[in-house]
């Protein structure tokens, strides 16, 4: 049989086979900071657990879990390699896309898998902030009304362009945003264009 | 790539059968046009009517109440849009009879239609399954009013193997002299099927699902049956489908149904062996399993099994590394972003329908290969269970 292509790039392969930094002791591993992102339901779930060193703010390591495919098993793995050494700071602002560029590029339907690492890990990193009196340090992902006649947020954009929405008319299609008054038309089209620069980028 | 290769997804193709590759290698250089009245024409049709003898003889019809089609979507397509034809010389249009019964596990090639035929203004029913996969019959009678045009229910589940009792289903569609179809694409080739003998009106069949080529299927239409054909312009297959025959397609569609007739029950007999040993395999060497659809009731090769707190595709993508091919129910395989529809349906949850593979074998498959996946099977759940934020949780 002539070789046939994986469906991933040989590094998220090499990820998958031997994922690194899996938290296989739950119980005993004495956190700094937890976050858990996704739920069973909705196919997917991830705890990211990490240490740090409090005098100079970097993270000594992270582990990781998963109930979730080859894709969030591989950027996570990938994530976790990343994030060792680096200030808190630096590895809250990681994106999904930093983690792609390491990993060699995604298939588009499955970037939405790979999203879930740095969710948990940002959670993790204000866990961190918020059990050692840094509330100050906090930053919420909140969410923004952005279509108010359909009652429409930031945050479902967001997730429509993850679920595959590339083009105005396919973010109505999902999410019905500006299907009413036709006001946020301007600003939805600057969010799509932000959300799909932020988590796909050409490899 | 690994150097071996385990195929045991053959609910969602099949390879060739080396008979019918044969006879296809030799037909290559066929290429008359059965509607031609010249020699080649005229050989080109002699081939095309031969297979379709092989498959009606096969289903107990006669061959002009087969219709060849493109695949097996295209023929259910065709009996469900028939519904909708609003044409009042259609021989299919009847005043007031603009509702559908179907089930909520058909194949989507059924269910998107239905959903279609809804938009067009058909009303649409679903009939509920138990936990096995089976049609609520009482709901079924209940159902069926007069204003009823049509019944669909599939033969066997291609997801979880659940046959019906076509027959009862049949009897009960007819008492009340509504229009009963099938589609068995799943169950032709595998278990014995009969079209007199389950007394249906329309019947789906496919050719690459039992060892034939792919962009072959065909519909039954009983003789008495109402038409309205879904692509026009030729006289091809009785004016019910038009478009040049695909003439190879058919040579292999034919060579496939003979072949199946010589080998099928031998097949059955072994393929249900083969199945009783990798589930015991399973169950015993894999703790929280569930196996899902119907114990007795189902399609002797498939076999759809849930891992706890293991996610399917994952559970896919180790094994292909390990040279096994099945399939899953996960939606992150699906690339829909919905879990298996049939699964839900059931009334399993949604974490069960993420979790589970489906285990399908063919007439290629061996014991040595069945017992290569009792052994690896273990160690790829092992492998994503160690890594599951649900499994140990709950241990």
């Amino acid at each position: 049989m002539a070789q046939v292509n994986w469906t991933y790039t040989d590094k998220v392969k090499e990820h998958f086979m031997n994922p690194k930094n899996i938290l296989m002791d739950e119980e005993n591993y004495q956190e700094d900071g937890k976050g858990i992102a996704g739920n069973v339901k909705c196919g997917d779930e991830m705890i990211v657990v990490i240490k740090v060193n409090k005098e100079k703010m970097i993270i000594n390591d992270c582990k990781w879990k998963t109930f979730g495919c080859a894709s969030a098993i591989a950027s996570t793995s990938a994530l976790s390699e990343m994030v060792k050494g680096m200030k808190l700071n630096d590895a809250f602002n990681l994106s999904a896309k930093d983690i792609n560029k390491e990993l060699g590029g995604l298939p588009d339907h499955k970037v939405h898998c790979s999203v879930l690492g740095d969710k948990a890990l940002r959670m993790a990193i204000n866990d961190y902030y918020m059990r050692n009196g840094m509330e100050d340090k906090v930053k919420r992902e909140e969410e923004r009304v952005v279509c108010k006649c359909m009652n429409v947020t930031d945050q479902e954009i967001e997730h429509a362009v993850l679920e595959g929405a590339r083009t105005f008319y396919e973010l109505q299609e999902m999410t019905k945003v500006g299907t009413g008054c036709g006001e946020c038309h301007e600003e939805v089209t600057q969010l799509l264009e932000t959300y799909k620069e932020k988590h796909f980028c050409q490899v | 790539m690994p150097e071996r290769l385990v195929y045991i997804d053959n609910n969602a193709t099949t390879p060739l059968h080396p008979e019918v590759k044969k006879v296809m290698i030799d037909a290559m250089g066929l290429f008359g046009n059965p509607s031609s009245l010249h020699g080649p024409g005229r050989e080109a049709r002699q081939l095309v009517e031969a297979a379709r003898e092989k498959v009606a003889s096969f289903i107990g019809a006669s061959p002009e109440e087969v219709m060849f089609s493109g695949s097996g979507s295209e023929a259910n397509n065709t009996v469900l849009s028939a519904l909708s034809c609003q044409r009042e010389r259609c021989e299919y249009h009847h005043e007031g009879l603009h509702e559908i019964i179907t089930t909520t596990i058909e194949h989507p090639c059924v269910l998107e239609t239905s959903k279609c035929l809804q938009e067009r203004g058909v009303k649409v029913s679903y009939l509920d399954v138990d936990h096995y996969g089976k049609v609520n019959v009482e709901q079924l009678q209940e159902a069926v009013t007069d204003r009823t045009g049509l019944v669909s229910v599939m033969m066997a589940n291609n997801e979880i193997g659940t046959i019906q009792d076509i027959k009862k289903i049949a009897e009960i569609v007819h008492q009340q002299e509504v229009l009963f179809h099938t589609d068995a694409v799943q169950a032709v080739g595998k278990i014995p099927v009969d079209v007199q003998e389950l007394g249906v009106d329309f019947l789906t069949l496919s050719g690459h699902k039992i060892y034939g080529p792919k962009g072959i299927g065909a519909l039954y239409v009983r003789k008495e049956a109402p038409f309205c054909p879904l692509i026009r312009g030729g006289h091809q297959e009785r004016g019910r489908r038009a478009g040049t025959e695909n003439t190879l397609g058919i040579i292999g569609f034919g060579k496939a149904i003979e072949m199946r007739s010589q080998e099928m029950e031998a097949e059955e007999k072994r393929l249900l062996k083969l199945k009783a040993t990798l589930r015991k395999g399973i169950e015993e060497r894999i703790p929280d399993v569930q196996f899902i659809g119907h114990p007795t009731d189902c399609l002797p090769g498939t076999l759809n099994v849930s891992f706890d707190g293991a996610e399917g595709e994952a559970i896919i993508l180790y094994l292909d590394l390990e040279g096994i091919a099945v399939s899953t129910g996960s939606a992150c395989a699906s690339g829909s972003l919905d879990p298996s529809h049939v699964i839900l349906a059931i009334g399993l949850p949604a974490e069960c329908a993420h979790g589970s593979i489906r285990i399908s074998l063919g007439r290629e498959n061996t014991m040595d290969e069945v017992e290569y996946m009792i052994d690896t099977l273990p160690l790829v759940i092992g492998k994503i269970r160690d890594m599951s934020t649900v499994y140990k949780r709950r241990q």
